[in-house]
């Protein structure tokens, strides 16, 4: 069974965020990299980049394909997660742990289009 | 469309628990485990695969090796039995129908074996171009089942777990053997890069085949790395490097168009190629950038005139690098080019390279 946790915002695409003050963390989730298998490569954008939300900002790459990666929140990119270059398996390894992006969050009411985690846990049945 | 059709082996992918997806009209296996895994099995051990999608025809009667010679790139004049030759079916333009091995099973006696997504499509136009020739074409498709085992470990395991004695086969041969009132057929071939034997027999003798094999701990292998396996050596798929607007030339293939042949449909538009050159060329390119080129991504000049697409692109298994092979406009397909790819909107640099990203290993 695929893990879901609580007090994570989450998006149909199966990505999710993790709101520490202003920022929020982006990654995928657990459903996600197990539906994906073997990630070998994540396709990050550049601290400073701007990424808006229902938007593309990367791609998490298996062996046969990419998936693109869809922004749950707008916002300023103010971090990457520097460690998936060289180990973009750590994302099997542990989804909710290893983010993919950290933003500033510009609007705070896009989160209330989010699921929470027992709605987001119905979807992946 | 057509029903999705299965294999014999439909339900034991299922109890396995494969990862199942639709391919040339059938509903086959992608992975099992995952492809990485299954395709370093293939590299390092053995793994076995079920291609049973793929088609066989076969071609009888007094002028059959006059027909298979008229359809065929390959030469088989006079070949002995047990003679297997790679090449193509072309249209007269010099685009290609299908790509196929053919086994000669005794004179005037051919197998083709043919791609499952051609099957409706080359026995078309195998039926069209037959009227005339003294000899029958029979799809024989839905009668046979295939596996094809295939690693450096294969020969070892044809005779304990299989009880088939095939170590002196050499590469592109082939040989019948006669298992329990039938006839089956074992060759030294395969789309994996490595050693390995196909073998085709009768759905229940695969089905046990495959069994033994399983129970024996052989890795089941999925399309998945079929793919990633015979990209990685440079080898064509039907429907990305070759196509009915992609000739053999275009695809770097002209050694499987024997153009001293007196005659066969479409030589002279091969012919014409190899004299006047090709406007497009199907080569190999090692990304310099980050990310993975993907089947029909964008390829383009440095500054950023477009020049052609990519065919298949995998971040490679065995070397751990970003390569792909793409179908481009002939006057950049020389060695070293600087050209890049279009991936996720950047434009990624890469280089002209070889498409054998991998060393072949063979035994021959």
């Amino acid at each position: 069974m695929a893990k879901v946790i609580d007090g994570l915002y989450y998006a149909e695409s199966h990505e999710f965020v993790r709101v520490e003050g202003e920022f929020g963390y982006i990654g995928i989730t657990d459903y996600a990299q197990g539906q994906l298998g073997s990630v070998v490569y994540v396709d990050m954008p550049e601290e400073g980049d701007e990424v808006s939300a229902g938007e593309d900002f990367g791609a998490v790459e298996s062996v046969k394909a990419a998936s693109d990666l869809i922004s749950p929140v707008s916002g300023e990119v103010v971090e990457v997660n520097e460690a998936l270059e060289d180990e973009p398996e750590l994302i099997n390894k542990d989804a909710f742990e290893n983010w993919i992006i950290k933003v500033r969050l510009s609007d705070n009411a896009e989160l209330d289009a989010l699921l929470d985690a027992a709605a987001y846990e119905a979807i992946c049945k | 469309m057509s029903e999705t059709k299965v294999t014999c082996l439909h339900d034991r992918h299922i109890q396995l628990g494969a990862m199942m997806v639709p391919f040339g009209g059938f509903d086959m296996p992608l992975q099992y485990k995952d492809i990485t895994t299954e395709h370093n099995a293939v590299r390092q051990h053995v793994g076995v695969f079920d291609v049973s999608h793929m088609g066989e025809v076969r071609v009888t009667g007094p002028e059959a090796e006059r027909f298979v010679q008229h359809i065929f790139t390959g030469d088989v004049a006079g070949a002995e039995v047990g003679k297997i030759f790679y090449g193509m079916m072309l249209y007269p333009h010099g685009g290609t129908v299908d790509d196929l091995l053919v086994y000669k099973m005794g004179e005037n006696d051919f197998l083709l074996v043919i791609n499952a997504a051609n099957i409706d499509k080359d026995n078309a136009w195998i039926q069209e171009n037959i009227k005339g020739f003294d000899c029958v074409a029979d799809n024989q498709s839905d009668s046979y089942g295939q596996l094809a085992i295939q690693g450096p470990e294969a020969e070892a395991l044809m005779q304990p777990v299989l009880g088939l004695e095939c170590a002196e086969l050499a590469f592109y041969t082939f040989k019948t053997i006669d298992v329990a009132g039938e006839t089956i057929i074992v060759s030294r071939t395969g789309y994996t890069g490595e050693d390995g034997f196909e073998v085709y027999g009768s759905h229940s003798y695969i089905q046990a085949a495959w069994d033994k094999l399983i129970a024996a701990g052989v890795q089941p292998c999925g399309l998945g790395c079929r793919d990633t396996l015979r990209f990685e050596v440079g080898l064509p798929l039907y429907g990305d490097e070759l196509t009915d607007e992609i000739s053999p030339v275009m695809a770097a293939l002209s050694m499987f168009v024997k153009l001293d042949k007196p005659e066969f449909i479409g030589k002279e538009a091969c012919a014409e190629q190899k004299a006047n050159g090709i406007s497009k060329k199907i080569v190999g390119i090692e990304l310099q950038d980050k990310g993975i080129p993907r089947h029909g991504y964008t390829v383009c000049t440095l500054d950023g005139q477009e020049i052609g697409y990519v065919t298949t692109g995998y971040k490679s298994i065995c070397t751990g690098k970003s390569v792909c092979m793409a179908l481009v406009d002939f006057a950049h397909s020389k060695l070293d080019t600087e050209v890049c790819v279009m991936i996720h909107g950047k434009a990624r640099k890469g280089i002209v390279c070889k498409k054998r990203f991998y060393q072949k290993s063979y035994k021959k």
